[in-house]
């Protein structure tokens, strides 16, 4: 019964509190068929609302897409059959410092850079199974192949 | 004739078939943003690095990591990359309001902005809010910090109160780091003197 109270005070909190919930990266806006979250070992369906954390790996599958607006406005959103992992992301809203890395491991990521890149370049960073990729205040488009499909 | 022909034949086949060049393993694309502006995308890999710093220009890498450059074209992106596009959430918006010269009330000024504060807000699933207390550069930056996170808390209970509701509403204080009106230290501008509500 005391889960019961403790769940409004801690949204209430989360609300009038300065800082954000310890690992929140962002939130789920847009999302059509499957998106999971994979977290701490744990697999949880995902829908527009659902907060995403530093750490999570994001998994679409077919005929579905997922979009995420992460705390500095930096915005993704990864086609079907896709899998990202949010490595680190960190980001002070009176600063505007921290860190953003990631990694597209299969499928389709679009990114439009956010507060983070616009103020410190060095700070945000993609990957790819290949490749390393640094990002200037911009929007690009990342495809990986299905590593076990390639010939 | 005939047999060194033949040869000659099945070798060239034989390395016509061996030769056609794998499709990259991994592509990176530089779109331009909403005004045609673009930015700039450092790809490189343990073979090579490329910057793409125009529209439409690709990197297609290899699994080997070597990297060669393309064109890509609207077209060509929205068939290739459609469905991630689409799925990109809406860009956030700010909006800014002012209080009455030195009390906690918003300004007559700003009350049309609440109104269109609820209309933005009305349009998005899960919007969240961050309200954002900036200063003019009167006052250490340290002072200005702390009196722009109290401004932001100040709006924010002026906002709730006007049945300004969202997913989440959160408080920042930039202090003077972000002037509208660039001034020396020191000097007062009461237009610096603002809270940005930005939705997300």
């Amino acid at each position: 019964m005391r889960i019961h109270w403790i769940a409004p005070v801690f949204a209430a909190l989360a609300t009038w509190g300065g800082a954000q919930a310890a690992g929140e990266a962002g939130t789920i806006k847009t999302a059509k068929g499957s998106v999971t979250i994979e977290r701490a070992g744990q697999k949880l369906s995902a829908a527009v609302g659902t907060a995403v954390q530093s750490a999570d790996r994001v998994l679409t599958g077919a005929n579905s897409s997922v979009g995420i607006t992460l705390r500095d406005h930096t915005l993704l959103s990864a086609g079907p059959n896709s899998t990202l992992e949010l490595n680190k992301y960190s980001f002070d809203a009176t600063s505007h410092g921290g860190e953003l890395d990631a990694t597209v491991k299969r499928g389709s990521l679009s990114v439009i850079s956010g507060k983070l890149a616009a103020a410190s370049p060095r700070s945000v960073s993609f990957h790819t199974p290949t490749a390393t990729l640094g990002v200037r205040g911009t929007e690009f488009v990342i495809e990986v192949a299905d590593r076990e499909m390639l010939p | 004739m005939t047999p060194v022909l033949g040869l000659a034949l099945v070798l060239v086949v034989g390395l016509l078939s061996r030769n056609p060049a794998p499709p990259p393993a991994d592509r990176v694309v530089l779109l331009p943003g909403p005004e045609g502006k673009v930015g700039k995308v450092e790809v490189s890999t343990r073979e090579a690095a490329i910057t793409l710093d125009d529209a439409y220009r690709a990197a297609h890498i290899s699994r080997s990591g070597k990297i060669a450059a393309h064109l890509e074209s609207e077209a060509s992106v929205r068939e290739r990359y459609g469905a991630a596009l689409e799925a990109r959430p809406p860009r956030p918006v700010s909006f800014l309001l002012y209080f009455e010269s030195g009390r906690d009330e918003l300004a007559p000024e700003s009350l049309p902005t609440v109104a269109d504060i609820k209309a933005e807000l009305a349009k998005r699933p899960v919007p969240e809010i961050t309200v954002v207390g900036h200063t003019d550069r009167v006052g250490s930056v340290e002072a200005n910090d702390r009196l722009a996170l109290k401004r932001a808390e100040a709006m924010r209970s002026l906002l709730t109160a006007r049945g300004i509701e969202a997913l989440a509403i959160e408080v920042a204080g930039r202090g003077e780091r972000e002037p509208l009106v660039p001034t020396a230290d020191e000097v007062p501008e009461a237009r610096n003197r603002r809270v940005e509500i930005v939705i997300r």
